[in-house]
């Protein structure tokens, strides 16, 4: 999948779990959650949307990787190639 | 899996001798009076939270132990009673240049960084009353509160503040200071705020702690009933007579402990028991600032040799959910005692305790208002699983019926379901609601303080939670008023009336669910739903924002014109809807 694609896919996640995301406001270097609201309820919900997706697992274990919005593209890029 | 309805609790249950060890014996020798002689105290039956957490500490033999562990996301930083001493002197210090005087309010808003912690006990020393407020609320619960405290200081990281608090400064004449902590040290630079590092690096490490009573206000906590604003929970210095003795009782706290409250101090648990019960005795505390982590919680038990730990049932079953390899992959031989407070926990959760950590968690019961343990499972007691324990020492709990009259009287019935309620006159009893004295009174009937929970008390003392008395929705162990959800969501032009409720969630107890009916010219589609969802997210928050909005043509309504949330949740859940002769149009 293209860089682009897969970050639309990434953001339209987000989104259903937190629609006030303005795309172009994210900085991909910085930790997610403190950029946007997302409890841990939120968090995981985010995650398992991103699994029901895209078909990828994400195991728990990997979870702490899963820091800014950058981590989350760079890991999901190596799972589906 | 069968499992007996019974944890027994034999000697090689306990590795240290325990605190409590004859309940009954203990009960009846307990005086609060006996407690209070066991503080520190200051000349003139002068008392102040500050000095017992950490100014006894400082002057003697743990000097030089760690206060607190931090960890942080890229390094660890140990701050001993003495460091924590001059730290918070210095924080008294800032507050006192920029004219804050004893008795204003000055509001938090913060992950758990250092800087929280040196600010909650230097306002102490300063007699000034802290409101801690979570990060995780969006701007209009944070003006809800600033405005009903009437704050005049608010400390924040300039993050949090650019993002929540910048857009409703306009809305808050009261506060005249904003002290803003920069990103990774970095100092600040925004219009009408001040960098709270540079005000910290000029101010004088030495401070005479400000002369204040066991009766003089220390924290502010504010929580929610089913109606109106959220209400200002008052809390007193003398509350650490209470924090001191359940330290002891409740968690079983031990001079050699290393121990780990999870809570965030935004919430009355992460105050009274992630800072003052483990100053008070003395104890190494570990701060997590990072956000709930299985892997990492898993090491932090692990690395840090954490041996007493209280947590949350959501953590738990998150953890639970996390499966036990994860858990394996650690050893916990230093873990002695597991706690647990929020909301009933599970008696699968009990359970897993045991067989994944090797120890049962041991829940116990407390709220806002009792601003300290109350009821508990102790470590040399039997657990029944599902209950919450039994009273500590000092408090007398039971569970009431409403006469016609309007008075209570105690049923004494085993296994009768009533409303919770405790004798009156602990030390860290709330005293009063910030400017509403008619809703503090209706918290009492005669000697009896009313907690608005509904439980069983079975045929051994054991206290069992049945459910809440009122709307409130109880989600991650936190109240959520649903006005507030309710007023939000009916500040958007498509939305009539909106209804809200507590839909029971097996991880986080329940979700803040909304049915709302729609204006004349608006349709119910998902476009709008997101929309909804959004705008709710925007103006509450993540914590206290709905999870889930469904669209009703209209929203049951009494004849009066209250909304039914409880019929919504019955028709939710698929329940009788019960008694509805109050329902306008019988519909």
């Amino acid at each position: 999948m293209e860089e682009q694609e897969l970050r639309a896919v990434v953001i339209a996640t987000l989104k259903t779990i937190a629609p006030e995301v303005e795309d172009g406001d994210l900085r991909a270097d910085r930790p997610l959650r403190n950029q946007v609201d997302l409890d841990s309820m939120d968090w995981l919900n985010f995650l398992i949307g991103l699994h029901e997706k895209l078909k990828v697992e994400i195991p728990e274990a990997d979870y702490a990787k899963l820091v800014t919005l950058g981590d989350v593209l760079d890991y999901l890029q190596k799972k589906l190639k | 899996m069968d499992r007996p309805a019974i944890i027994r609790k034999t000697a090689a249950d306990l590795r240290l001798p325990p605190n409590l060890a004859d309940y009954a014996a203990t009960r009846a020798a307990f005086s609060w009076d006996a407690v209070r002689a066991e503080l520190a105290g200051l000349p003139g039956g002068r008392l102040n939270i500050a000095h017992e957490t950490v100014e006894r500490h400082a002057v003697g033999p743990l000097r030089d132990k760690a206060a607190f562990r931090f960890l942080g996301a890229h390094d660890t930083r140990d701050i001993t009673y003495g460091e924590l001493s001059r730290l918070t002197n210095r924080f008294a210090n800032v507050l006192k240049s920029l004219g804050v005087g004893k008795g204003e309010r000055l509001f938090l808003l913060s992950g758990r960084i250092p800087e929280l912690y040196v600010t909650v006990l230097g306002s102490f020393k300063n007699g000034t009353v802290v409101s801690p407020l979570f990060s995780a609320f969006g701007p209009e619960p944070i003006a809800t509160r600033i405005k009903l405290g009437e704050g005049a200081v608010l400390v924040t990281t300039e993050l949090l503040y650019e993002r929540k608090v910048a857009k409703i400064r306009g809305e808050l004449p009261t506060l005249r200071h904003v002290l803003l902590v920069g990103e990774e040290g970095r100092a600040t630079n925004v219009p009408g705020t001040l960098d709270l590092a540079t005000l910290m690096a000029q101010a004088s490490d030495e401070f005479d702690i400000v002369p204040t009573g066991p009766e003089d206000l220390s924290l502010l906590h504010f929580t929610s009933g089913t109606t109106g604003t959220p209400k200002g929970a008052m809390h007193v210095h003398g509350a650490v007579a209470t924090h001191w003795a359940t330290g002891k009782y409740a968690l079983d706290l031990h001079a050699e402990d290393i121990y780990w409250c999870t809570a965030d101090p935004g919430w009355v648990t992460g105050t009274s028991y992630g800072i003052i019960a483990p100053l008070l005795h003395g104890v190494t505390s570990i701060v997590d600032e990072a956000d709930f982590d299985a892997e990492r919680w898993y090491r932090i038990l692990d690395e840090q040799k954490v041996s007493v730990w209280y947590t949350a049932p959501t953590a738990i079953r998150m953890l639970m959910k996390a499966g036990a390899e994860i858990a394996k992959k650690h050893s916990y031989p230093a873990l002695r005692f597991v706690a647990s407070v929020g909301e009933p926990l599970n008696p699968e959760a009990v359970w897993w305790g045991k067989e994944v950590l090797g120890l049962p968690i041991h829940d116990n019961w407390w709220q806002t208002e009792t601003g300290g343990i109350m009821i508990a499972n102790t470590p040399a007691f039997d657990i029944k699983p599902g209950s919450m324990g039994r009273p500590l020492p000092g408090i007398e709990a039971a569970i009431v019926k409403k006469e016609s009259d309007g008075k209570v009287s105690p049923v004494d019935t085993a296994d009768t379901e009533g409303e919770l309620a405790l004798k009156r006159g602990w030390p860290s009893m709330l005293r009063g609601y910030l400017h509403n004295e008619e809703r503090y009174r209706k918290c009492f009937a005669g000697e009896w303080y009313l907690t608005g929970d509904l439980a069983k008390r079975d045929a051994d003392g054991y206290f069992w939670f049945v459910g809440r008395a009122d709307d409130v929705i109880k989600s991650a162990g936190h109240l959520i008023g649903p006005f507030e959800v309710e007023s939000a969501l009916m500040e958007h032009p498509a939305v009539a009336e909106a209804g809200v409720i507590g839909k029971p969630d097996e991880m986080v107890g329940e979700v803040v669910k909304a049915f709302v009916s729609l204006k004349k010219g608006f349709e119910a589609c998902e476009a709008l739903r997101m929309e909804l969802l959004g705008h709710a997210r925007k103006k509450l928050g993540a914590a206290v924002a709905p999870k889930e909005i469904d669209f009703l043509p209209s929203l049951p309504r009494t004849r009066s014109g209250k909304i039914m949330r409880r019929l919504l949740k019955a028709r939710e859940l698929g329940l009788p809807e019960g008694d509805t002769s109050t329902l306008e149009g019988g519909a």
